[in-house]
């Protein structure tokens, strides 16, 4: 893709990987240019909290998404069967006793549909060599204090199911319709790195 | 046809593969328990050489006391059936 950021080292190694790929006669500037456009036309953190404030409405929602989340993605207007980008969407669900946070430590693998582009530290590797190893520690450094009694369910996104965390509905928020509850959500409350 | 069924404990195969792969290398030699069944998805280390064989993808949850000989959390990682043995 021409334009933005030429001046750091990752854009220098993809612009030089897109000119040997165009090269070869894969693929054109403005095709790469229609797919990201296409991403950044639906792929937004606002899916992502559309579709937990549908669930912590509605409970039988709540029961879809958690058996089968391509179909609930479907349901709720996001995308096809697959989220139209061919991967599977697990959604785990944050309660009082379990705690889920999502990481790909081979790459950045992430959500894009329903969360947009990630965010950089989800591909630092900090991020993803710790989160393995030592999660309690790396979610208090992004001030998510634990209970020592909370299990910590770490998902490593090493193949094709992307996931989704849907995390538990702040106190006070009985009553409220899905549009507020959707202001409640965060994306990183959607990747397990903050509770709301 | 998945080989392994929801609750299988299996290990994950040791050695480093010639090749491509999305074996993690800090589950290598492990064993773990078989939490949910992925369907078939193309296998990466073949899919790299341009054949389109598809095999089921599994997600096989670890205790971090077995990986890193500490912790109470545990890390689930999806692997391809391939990856995989049953545990001894």
């Amino acid at each position: 893709m021409s334009g933005d950021h030429a001046e750091l080292p990752a854009a220098a190694r993809v612009r030089q990987l897109e000119d040997q790929v165009i090269a070869a006669g894969l693929t054109t500037d403005a095709e790469l240019d229609e797919i990201l456009a296409a991403r950044y036309r639906t792929g937004s953190p606002a899916s992502g909290t559309r579709m937990v404030a549908r669930a912590w409405a509605n409970p039988g929602f709540l029961d879809r998404l958690l058996a089968d989340g391509n179909a609930a993605a479907a349901e709720a207007g996001f995308g096809g069967g697959d989220g139209g980008y061919g991967y599977r969407l697990k959604a785990v669900q944050n309660t009082a006793q379990r705690h889920n946070v999502i990481v790909c430590t081979l790459c950045s693998c992430y959500p894009t549909s329903l969360l947009g582009p990630s965010p950089s530290w989800y591909k630092s590797f900090a991020y993803r060599s710790r989160t393995v190893r030592e999660p309690r520690a790396v979610l208090a450094e992004f001030g998510l204090e634990l209970p020592a009694e909370t299990e910590i369910l770490v998902w490593d996104s090493s193949a094709e199911t992307r996931y989704l965390v849907v995390p538990a509905c702040p106190a006070g928020s009985a009553g409220l319709d899905e549009d507020a509850l959707a202001l409640l959500v965060t994306r990183d409350g959607m990747i397990g790195t903050a509770a709301l | 046809m998945a080989r392994f069924g929801i609750g299988a404990r299996v290990r994950a195969r040791a050695g480093d593969p010639a090749g491509h792969t999305r074996l993690p290398r800090y589950v290598r030699g492990q064993q773990g328990e078989i939490v949910d069944d992925h369907g078939s998805w193309p296998l990466p280390d073949e899919a790299v050489r341009g054949t389109a064989r598809t095999e089921p993808v599994y997600a096989v949850r670890f205790a971090a006391r077995d990986l890193w000989g500490a912790g109470s959390h545990s890390v689930t990682v999806d692997l391809w059936e391939s990856y995989l043995e049953e545990a001894q």
